[in-house]
C-alpha cells in the first residue's frame, strides 16, 4: 500500500497521480497512503507541511484554492495502521481543487510528546478556526496563531473531549452539580474582553459600544453570539462565538454503531433532514464495498432534493423577516408542509426521517407517491413567482440587501465558503455536476449563479435553486428506475429478512447485525455531497470494528459563519442582520 | 342635563372606549393578520377569540412588577404612564361627532402636534432608564426618527389649515361640507398617513423597536403592566392618527344620513386602521438612515411644495 517515493520515478499521466507530482516537484520526502475514497493522500513531515500546502495552493496546477477541512485523529488506540508512519495524533488537511475537480488530503503525524504544529492562517483565513477547533478538541497548538482561544468547548472546560481517554457518556462521568460559585464564574467566563481580540475601547473622537447580539437574539437563527464594535450604528468589527449548540456529534460516532448513528446525522443540519444521511451512507457503503442499484439513487436524489427545496423555503422565509417583512414566511411554511406531507407518507418521519439505510433506504416507496408529488409539483412553480415578486422585487428588500455584505469569488475561497455563497459571486461550482455523485450525472438541470455576490444574489440563487429541485424531483416521478430498495451484501443494514426463518447463516447474520451491528473492514472514506448549505462530508475512519473509529463532520455552516466579521466590517446594525439573514446556517450545523 | 354632567360623561366615556378600543385592536390586529397570512390567529378564549384581549390583561396584570436594579427607578416608571398619558391627551381634541368630544380647542391642530410631539419623551426616557444597549440605540433611533418625522407631520397639515382657515377640528370638518380636503390635499394626506404610522412606530417605521435587529428596542427591559401601557399607547396612537385622518381628510362624521355621525367617524376611522395593519402584514423594514434619507429629501420637499401650491391657488 505504502511507498516511499523516490526523484527519479517517472510519473504517468492522470489525474490519480498527483502523489507522484508532488514527490517529484516538492522538495522534501512525502509518504503516500492508499484511502478507499481514492482522494490522493500523502504524510508530510510537520517541519514541511507549510510549504507544501502553501506549494498545493500557489504553484500546482491546477491550484488546490480551497482549504476545505483541517481535522486530527488519536491515533493511539487504533489498530489497523498498516504501512502508516507512527503517530499519536495525525492532523489532517483537506484541499479542494475547484478547477480541477479533485481533492488532497495531507497527513501530519505528530507525537505525543510534541503536539505542535505551524498555523496557516496566514496562507488560508479561514485556518483560524478549525485550528481552534482541533486545539480545543485534540489539545493540538498551532504555533503563531493569532488567538488559540477555545471556540466550541467553554472557556472553564478541562480536558479535549476528541481524545479517546476523554469519556463520550455521561455515566462514565461524576454526576454534574453547579452551585452559584460556579454559576458565576461560568457566566463571567463568558464575558467578552475586547482586548483579547485586539480591539480598542476609545477611538480617536469616539468611546465604542460593544454590543453582546445572542446567544439569545431573535436574529440569529438559533444560539449563535457575535459580540460587535459599535460606533453609533455602524459596526467596526465583530467576533463571532459559537458552541452553544455543540452536541458533541462527532464523539458519538465514536461509540454509536455505523447504523445507530443515523439519526444522529439528521440532527446536524437539522433542516437537511434525510440529505445528511446521504454522505454518511455513501461513505459507509464505499467502506463496505456495496453497491446500490439505481432505484436507491433515484430515490435517494428525490429525497435529498425534497429537502433542498424545505431548507431553502425557510432560509427564504427567515431571509424576508428579518428584513421585517412578517408575511412571507407564513406562506411558505403552508408549502413546507405539503411536501411534508408527501415526506411523512414516504418516510414515515417530518423534518428528521432517518430513513437512509447503509445499502438502501428504510422502505420501498408506497403506493401512490407519484400522484401527490406531482400535485406539489404543478403547483410551486405559481407560488414561487409570487414569492419572487413578493419579496425580491420589493423595491425596500433591494435597498436593503443589494451590495450589502459582499464579498468577490477569490475572497468566498478563501474563506472556504461554498454552495449558494459561492455561487452567488457568479462562481459556477456545483459538485453535482462537477463531481457527481449518487446518479446526479443523470439528471438535466441548471446551475443558478449570482453576479455580485452580495446579500440579494445570495436569496435569488436559492431561489432559483428551489426550480431546479422541482426539475430534479419531476425527472425522478418521470423516470423512477425499478428495482430492490437495498443491496443484496452481507453488511446491508438492517439486513434482508426474507430468507432469516429458513437458513442459519442468514439467521445469525440477522442476529448479529441487528444486535450489535455490522463490522465495516478497516479504512477511511470521505464523500462530500452539495447539501443545501454547501458542501458537507463525513470523514470515516474505521478501524474494522462496528462503530466508527473517528467521525469527522465537516459542514458548509461552520466556514461560512467564520466570514462573518469580513462581511460585516463598516455596515450598520441593520446590515448586519440581513447578512446573517443572507447566510443560510443553523447552529447545529455549525457546532454539531 | 347640565352641562357638567354631560361633558364628565364625555371624558369618562371617550377614555375608556378609546382605552378599550385600542386593546381591542391588539385582538383584531393578530386576527387580520392570521387570515391574510392563510393562519388562523387567536380564536381560542370566548367567541372568535374576542377575549383574547382579556386573558391578556390577566397575564399583563398578574406578573411581576418588576424594575431592574440597575435601572433609573423614577423614570423607568414614569415612561410608560407618560406614553399613555401624551396620546391619550391628544384624543382629547378630536371631535367624534356633533356632541361628542372632550374638549373643543380653538387651537386644537396645535394642541394634537404638541402632544404629539411629547411622545418622543416617553420612548428617550424609557430607553435612557432601562440602561441597555438594546434600549440606548432604540432610544436614538426614535428621537431622529420622531423628530424629522414631526417636521413634515406639521408642514403636511398647513394645506388643509389654509383651505379651511381654521385650528379649530371642529371648524374644519365642518369647512369640509362640500368636498372632502382628501381630493385637493392628497398629497398632504399622503405625507400625513406615512408620519402617522412613523409616529406610533408600525412597520415599515417600526425601527425604535425593531425585533429582529434590537430585540424589543427601547421597551426591552419592560415587562408586565408598563410594556402594555408603551404597548396599548402604540395602539391608542394608531386609533388617533386614524381618526386624525378621518378628521381632516375625510370629513369627519359628515356622510349621507343613513348612518348616525358617530356611525360615519367610526366607519371611516376603522377603514383606515385596517389600512395600516395591511400595511403591516405586507411591507419589510428599510434601513435607519434610508428612513432618514427618505424623510428629509423626500417628504419634506413634498411637503414644501404641496404648500406653496396650495397657498398658490388659494391666492389665484
Amino acid at each position: 500500500m505504502t511507498r516511499l517515493l523516490t526523484q527519479s520515478k517517472a510519473c504517468p499521466m492522470g489525474d490519480a497521480d498527483l502523489v507522484c507530482l508532488l514527490q517529484q516537484q516538492f522538495p522534501h520526502p512525502l509518504i503516500e497512503q492508499g484511502t478507499v475514497d481514492g482522494i490522493p493522500t500523502v504524510w508530510v513531515d510537520a517541519s514541511h507541511v507549510g510549504a507544501l500546502l502553501r506549494y498545493c495552493k500557489h504553484e500546482l496546477q491546477p491550484s488546490y484554492a480551497m482549504l476545505y477541512d483541517i481535522t486530527a485523529i488519536d491515533e493511539r488506540v487504533r489498530s489497523h495502521r498498516e504501512g502508516q508512519p507512527a503517530s499519536d495524533f495525525t492532523l489532517i488537511y483537506q484541499l479542494l481543487s475547484l478547477t480541477g475537480n479533485a481533492f488532497v488530503r495531507i497527513k501530519v503525524a505528530l507525537m505525543d510528546s510534541h503536539l505542535r504544529v505551524d498555523t496557516q492562517c496566514d496562507v488560508w483565513p479561514n485556518a483560524n478556526w478549525y485550528e481552534r477547533e482541533c486545539h480545543d478538541m485534540f489539545g493540538i497548538d498551532f504555533v503563531g496563531h493569532p488567538n488559540l482561544y477555545p471556540l466550541i468547548i467553554p472557556p472553564t472546560w478541562k480536558g479535549h473531549p476528541l481524545r479517546k481517554e476523554h469519556p463520550a457518556r455521561a455515566t462514565e462521568m461524576e454526576p454534574f452539580s453547579i452551585d452559584e460559585q460556579m454559576q458565576d464564574e461560568e457566566q463571567e467566563a463568558l464575558r467578552f474582553v475586547p482586548e483579547q481580540w485586539g480591539m480598542q475601547r476609545e477611538g480617536k473622537n469616539t468611546d465604542y459600544m460593544f454590543l453582546n447580539m445572542g446567544p439569545n437574539h431573535p436574529s440569529v437563527h438559533g444560539v449563535f453570539r457575535v459580540a460587535v464594535q459599535l460606533n453609533g450604528e455602524e459596526v467596526v468589527d465583530a467576533v463571532a462565538d459559537i458552541g452553544y449548540h455543540h452536541r458533541g456529534a462527532e464523539k458519538m460516532g465514536e461509540r454509536q454503531a455505523w447504523h445507530t448513528y443515523m439519526p444522529y446525522t439528521d440532527r446536524i443540519d437539522y433542516l437537511g433532514g434525510v440529505m445528511n444521511n446521504l454522505p454518511y451512507v455513501m461513505g459507509v457503503e464505499k467502506l463496505a464495498d456495496i453497491q446500490v442499484s439505481s432505484r436507491v439513487e433515484t430515490i435517494r436524489v428525490m429525497l435529498s432534493e425534497c429537502f433542498r427545496i424545505q431548507s431553502h423555503f425557510l432560509f427564504f422565509g427567515t431571509f424576508a423577516q428579518d428584513i421585517g417583512q412578517m408575511s412571507p414566511i407564513f406562506y411558505i411554511f403552508a408549502d413546507r408542509e405539503m411536501l411534508f406531507g408527501i415526506i411523512e407518507a414516504i418516510t414515515g418521519g417530518r423534518m428528521h426521517p432517518s430513513w437512509f439505510r447503509i445499502g438502501g433506504v428504510a422502505q420501498d416507496l408506497p403506493q401512490g407517491w407519484d400522484v401527490m408529488m406531482r400535485e406539489f409539483l404543478a403547483r410551486m412553480p405559481k407560488r414561487l413567482d409570487e414569492y419572487q415578486k413578493m419579496v425580491l422585487d420589493n423595491r425596500i428588500i433591494k435597498q436593503r440587501t443589494v451590495g450589502v455584505g459582499r464579498y468577490t469569488s477569490e475572497q468566498a475561497i478563501d474563506w472556504g465558503i461554498t454552495g449558494g455563497g459561492l455561487r452567488a459571486t457568479g462562481y459556477d461550482w456545483d459538485m453535482r455536476k462537477r463531481m457527481p455523485y449518487s446518479g446526479y450525472d443523470n439528471f438535466d438541470f441548471d446551475v443558478p449563479l449570482g453576479t455580485n455576490g452580495d446579500c440579494y444574489d445570495r436569496a435569488m440563487v436559492r431561489l432559483q435553486e428551489i426550480r431546479q429541485s422541482l426539475r430534479i424531483i419531476q425527472q425522478c416521478v418521470d423516470h423512477m428506475p425499478e428495482g430492490p430498495y437495498k443491496a443484496d451484501h452481507p453488511l446491508t443494514t438492517p439486513p434482508p429478512k426474507e430468507r432469516t426463518m429458513k437458513d442459519i447463516e442468514t439467521l445469525i447474520h440477522h442476529f448479529v447485525h441487528s444486535s450489535w451491528g455490522p463490522a465495516i473492514p478497516a479504512g477511511e472514506v470521505c464523500l462530500p455531497i452539495e447539501a443545501s448549505k454547501g458542501l458537507n462530508s463525513y470523514y470515516l475512519v474505521s478501524d474494522g470494528s462496528t462503530t466508527s473509529y473517528r467521525t469527522r463532520i465537516r459542514t458548509p455552516s461552520f466556514a461560512h459563519l467564520q466570514m462573518i466579521p469580513t462581511m460585516s466590517r463598516g455596515m450598520m446594525v441593520a446590515d448586519m442582520i440581513a447578512i446573517i439573514a443572507s447566510i443560510d446556517f443553523v447552529m447545529a450545523d455549525v457546532d454539531r | 342635563m347640565s352641562p357638567v354632567v354631560n361633558n364628565l360623561l364625555n371624558v369618562v366615556l371617550i377614555l375608556v372606549c378609546v382605552v378599550f378600543g385600542a386593546a381591542l385592536l391588539t385582538w383584531l390586529e393578530r386576527r387580520l393578520l392570521g387570515i391574510w397570512q392563510d393562519r388562523y390567529g387567536p380564536n381560542r378564549v370566548g367567541p372568535f377569540g374576542t377575549l383574547q384581549i382579556v386573558a391578556d390583561m390577566i397575564k399583563l396584570l398578574m406578573k411581576q412588577d418588576w424594575v431592574p436594579p440597575f435601572a433609573d427607578r423614577l423614570i423607568f416608571i414614569v415612561a410608560p404612564a407618560f406614553a399613555m398619558f401624551v396620546v391619550v391627551a391628544a384624543f382629547a381634541v378630536i371631535p367624534m361627532a356633533p356632541g361628542v368630544g372632550v374638549v373643543d380647542l380653538n387651537i386644537g391642530l396645535l394642541f394634537f402636534l404638541a402632544m404629539t410631539s411629547l411622545g418622543v419623551y416617553a420612548v428617550m426616557f424609557g430607553a435612557y432608564a432601562s440602561d441597555n444597549k438594546y434600549a440606548m440605540l432604540g432610544g436614538l433611533r426614535a428621537a431622529a426618527q420622531m423628530v424629522s418625522y414631526e417636521v413634515f407631520m406639521g408642514l403636511s397639515l398647513m394645506g388643509v389649515v389654509m383651505l379651511a382657515g381654521t385650528f379649530n377640528l371642529r371648524e374644519l370638518v365642518l369647512a369640509q361640507a362640500d368636498g372632502w380636503f382628501i381630493g385637493p390635499q392628497i398629497v398632504g394626506f399622503f405625507i400625513f398617513f406615512m408620519a402617522g404610522i412613523a409616529e406610533s412606530h408600525r412597520t415599515p417605521f417600526d425601527l425604535p423597536e425593531a425585533e429582529h435587529e434590537l430585540t424589543a428596542g427601547f421597551h426591552t427591559e419592560y415587562s408586565g403592566m408598563k410594556f402594555a401601557m408603551f404597548f396599548i399607547g402604540e395602539y391608542v396612537s394608531v386609533l388617533m392618527s386614524a381618526a386624525m385622518i378621518t378628521v381632516l381628510f375625510f370629513g369627519g362624521w359628515l356622510g349621507p344620513a343613513w348612518l348616525p355621525p358617530l356611525g360615519w367617524f367610526l366607519l371611516k376611522t376603522m377603514t383606515l386602521v385596517l389600512l395600516m395593519i395591511l400595511i403591516r402584514g405586507s411591507l419589510p423594514r428599510p434601513r435607519y438612515d434610508q428612513l432618514m434619507t427618505f424623510g428629509w429629501k423626500f417628504m419634506l420637499p413634498l411637503a414644501l411644495i404641496n404648500l406653496l401650491i396650495t397657498s398658490a391657488l388659494i391666492l389665484i
